[in-house]
């Protein structure tokens, strides 16, 4: 083989297999991409039943009810707009009425979301960032939870905060 | 005094890094041997003055000064001593701290055991060296300065993150650095290539090692770290594609890639020109995983927009590093020699399938790492790309490659005979066969995809064996001989057949622990029993304790299995006073490979307590098998080849010693 031929062979492989991967990309991202919304926008942007989204926002104080065999419902609110919330598992630790919270998963016909993963931040004194930028974009932002950079928590911190939470 | 020693000493390493950035380079230039033995000195003075401040933090973290700032918020007087000292790289500042000790640590065995280079490369690889040192000092310098005192001193400190009050945290940080920041060796040795313009022996025959060194302690580094996640987290889960995580599995695949086409540098002389790139690569994801974790960017793109002065620091080192050597690689690639001529079908065929794959399967990680920060930079929106998408893309192109894993050792070098290769895997196919047969009738109507993926593994397992029983000509010749002739093959060739079956193995517990996995979730009261897998447990009671910096929450379970008792597990829950937050501590019962696994939830009014068991079928191998490709790269490490040639054999010898 001359090496035009083995250069031809090489890069034509290597086309082949960024092209599969590519393809393989492409098919994913279609569906695993899940998008942010709190209540007012999910409101809004009329999501249809069965899509999943992570809903952010608020636990709304007193709306927190658990039923049998860990069952749970409570509300996530933005100021402006509320969608109830059913889970069923262990919350984290850090849930809280009044806190933020972000909940994955879809809603059902009757307009309540079914959660299955609840994500609560680790670290008491900050908010989820997805939930803090939303509530700033839409002018509820009173305290400065977000104000504390100095303390940023380390690699592992962070990695625990998105499981311990789940 | 002390933090204001410490501090001396990094503004004296930094003075130090400076010098060895440039007169070395100079000295190279001028022919001048004097400016170039500067490096060495340089280099060696550097590592002290960075050990002594690191020191010096360690001190005021064990003597609890909370009049630094570093130590009051993230220690507490009540800490037990291993955790004072851990906490000092548990932080932004100190593990920054950590980051350039290494770099030091590298620079200065290079200086230290490199007589056997050619000066002027010497000269060139340190100070390379020095450049990324000099940036890192300076960041630590203006933006991290863990020595910064408080003016009114507080009593008390402020405690480290309760998750990261662990064992696993106090090994893993350093494990993960030094593999990171190792890559910077071979990323100094490629941009020292480029500046003088050619490659000689001693560059493929010194890049191999200390690449294989930094994958072993990266390997090792994301084992434990995902052991750490395993039991410290409380859900069991051991791999999130957090994109903390992505951010050392990026360097990990381009620093495999990089291992194997290293190889095909080293034996045939051939693709140089891609094994330079790969090292700019490797380290590269080195530094841009440095940044993600570091600069704030993942727990919020608002907090880096409001704090720049760190982020916008190290974006600054990775643009610098990143863009100088790929123009440098643009600008000198095409003066290096080509190498030598090989066919499709070939060992280096082979290498280059592996490469392919591995670089493809980390741009694919990439693109879901970063593509949700640029999608939130670019339109305002939030996105996030979780498990789903990697297991698409990342599983199949995985996969893919492990099919052809053992057929690469079984090719010859320059033109190999697939046929030849398929026929002597044949027992190894059998093997897989077998086993996806017996799997698929066990677990009758169960999971289709989990028997051929293990099947996939034990052809991977069978075929890395292959090779060597080949080499042995095992049942062919008397036993006797076998092992002579397994004595005198080379270690290379034992290291790669534990590092290929390690990969098969990993699979294994993947498989099985992600389909097979039972759980139990619900709320128990004393005496309740809760059957998983056949097992029973029965809640004992719940009791409470006062630990040094916590109170603790103590559940106890009888574990029993067909009427007898095998074990008492007791998770727990760990209530940091100081912080506020809480901590679960799981329960690990080992059977075998496999694990029985309890965490607790919160007590509810009536005194039940929300719990999680779970049963993880051959979970443990799932560590076991990067302990084995670890185990695979030391032997590796220590063939002879790799210290044979050298001038100096017994120093080259010794430093390899680091990896022990």
């Amino acid at each position: 083989m001359t090496r035009k031929q083995r250069r031809l062979t090489m890069i034509g492989g290597s086309f082949a297999v960024l092209a599969i991967a590519a393809a393989l990309v492409l098919n994913a991202m279609r569906d695993s991409i899940v998008f942010f919304s709190t209540p007012t926008m999910a409101a809004e942007k009329q999501i249809p039943p069965g899509k999943r989204f992570r809903l952010g926002g608020l636990v709304q104080p007193g709306s927190l009810v658990r039923g049998d065999n860990l069952a749970v419902n409570f509300s996530v609110a933005d100021g402006s707009a509320s969608l109830p919330v059913a889970y069923k598992g262990i919350l984290p630790d850090l849930f809280r009425e009044g806190q933020g919270v972000i909940a994955e998963g879809s809603l059902d016909a009757s307009g309540v979301f079914k959660a299955d993963t609840v994500l609560a931040k680790h670290d008491e004194t900050y908010m989820p960032k997805d939930v803090a930028d939303a509530l700033k974009k839409q002018g509820h932002w009173k305290d400065d939870y977000g104000a504390k950079p100095a303390a940023a928590p380390t690699q592992e911190a962070m990695g625990a905060t998105k499981g311990a939470s789940r | 005094m002390i933090a204001e020693a410490g501090h001396y000493a990094l503004v004296l390493a930094l003075g130090l890094a400076l010098i060895q950035s440039t007169v070395p380079i100079a000295g190279a230039r001028w022919g001048d041997h004097a400016l170039m033995y500067v490096a060495r000195s340089t280099a060696l003075a550097q590592l002290l003055f960075v050990a002594a401040s690191f020191t010096a933090l360690v001190m005021l973290h064990v003597v609890s000064d909370f009049s630094v700032v570093n130590v009051f918020e993230n220690s507490h007087s009540m800490k037990p001593l291993i955790y004072k000292i851990t906490g000092v790289w548990g932080n932004h500042e100190g593990s920054m701290l950590l980051w350039v000790l290494i770099l030091a640590l590298f620079g200065g065995l290079v200086a230290a055991f490199g007589n056997n280079l050619p000066l002027s490369l010497r000269a060139h690889v340190l100070a390379v060296q020095a450049w990324i040192a000099s940036a890192f000092y300076l960041f630590i310098l203006l933006t991290s300065n863990p020595f910064l005192r408080i003016a009114s001193p507080p009593i008390e400190g402020r405690d480290l993150n309760p998750v990261l009050q662990d064992i696993g945290l106090a090994v893993h940080p350093p494990m993960l650095y030094l593999g990171y920041v190792g890559f910077s060796i071979s990323f100094s040795f490629a941009v020292a290539a480029l500046i003088e313009g050619r490659i000689d022996a001693a560059w493929a025959r010194w890049v191999r090692p200390w690449t294989l060194v930094a994958w072993i302690f990266l390997t090792l580094g994301i084992a434990m770290g995902s052991y750490w996640a395993y039991y410290e987290l409380g859900w069991g889960g051991w791999w999130f594609w957090d994109p903390v995580e992505n951010a050392s599995l990026m360097p990990w695949l381009a620093g495999t890639a990089l291992l194997h086409s290293a190889v095909v540098m080293e034996k045939r002389n051939a693709l140089k020109v891609w094994t330079i790139l790969l090292s700019i690569l490797t380290f590269s994801l080195s530094l841009l995983g440095t940044f993600l974790v570091r600069s704030g960017v993942l727990t919020s793109v608002h907090a880096f927009a409001t704090d720049p002065a760190r982020g916008v620091f190290i974006l600054l080192i990775l643009c610098l590093f990143i863009g100088g050597s790929l123009s440098l690689f643009a600008w000198r690639a095409s003066s290096l020699k080509q190498g030598g001529l090989f066919a499709p079908i070939s060992r280096e065929g082979a290498l280059v399938l592996n490469n392919l794959f591995l670089t493809v399967a980390c741009a694919t990680v990439f693109f879901g790492t970063l593509y949700p920060m640029a999608y939130e930079v670019l339109t305002g929106n939030k996105i996030s790309v979780g498990a789903p998408y990697f297991n698409l893309t990342f599983g199949p192109l995985g996969l893919a490659l492990m099919l052809a894993v053992p057929f690469g050792p079984l090719l010859a070098w320059k033109r190999g005979d697939l046929l030849g290769a398929a026929q002597r895997l044949t027992a190894a196919g059998i093997a897989a066969l077998v086993a996806m047969a017996v799997l698929w009738a066990w677990t009758w109507g169960g999971a289709t995809f989990a028997p051929l993926a293990i099947g996939l593994a034990v052809f991977v397992i069978a075929g890395a064996f292959t090779d060597l029983a080949e080499r042995l000509a095992l049942f062919r010749v008397p036993f006797a001989t076998a092992i002579a002739r397994a004595r005198g093959l080379p270690r290379a060739t034992w290291g790669t057949a534990f590092a290929h079956a390690g990969v098969g193995i990993a699979l294994i517990g993947i498989v099985c622990e992600t389909t097979w996995n039972s759980e139990y979730i619900g709320s128990m009261k004393p005496n309740d029993v809760a059957k998983v897998a056949g097992y029973q447990l029965k809640l004992d009671g719940v009791t409470q304790r006062q630990g040094p910096n916590f109170r603790e929450m103590i559940a106890q379970f009888t574990v029993s299995l067909d009427g007898e008792t095998l074990r008492v597990m007791t998770p727990s829950k760990r209530n940091f006073t100081t912080r506020g937050s809480s901590t679960t501590e799981a329960a690990l019962l080992t059977r075998g490979a496999s694990q029985l696994y309890i965490s607790l939830g919160d007590t509810n009014a009536e005194g039940a307590i929300a719990v999680r068991i779970y049963h993880k079928p051959l979970v443990l191998l799932i560590w076991w098998g990067p302990v084995l490709m670890a185990f695979g790269g030391l032997l590796s490490l220590s063939d002879r080849r790799l210290r044979v040639g050298a001038p100096k054999p017994a120093k080259a010898a010794r430093a390899l010693q680091p990896a022990e």
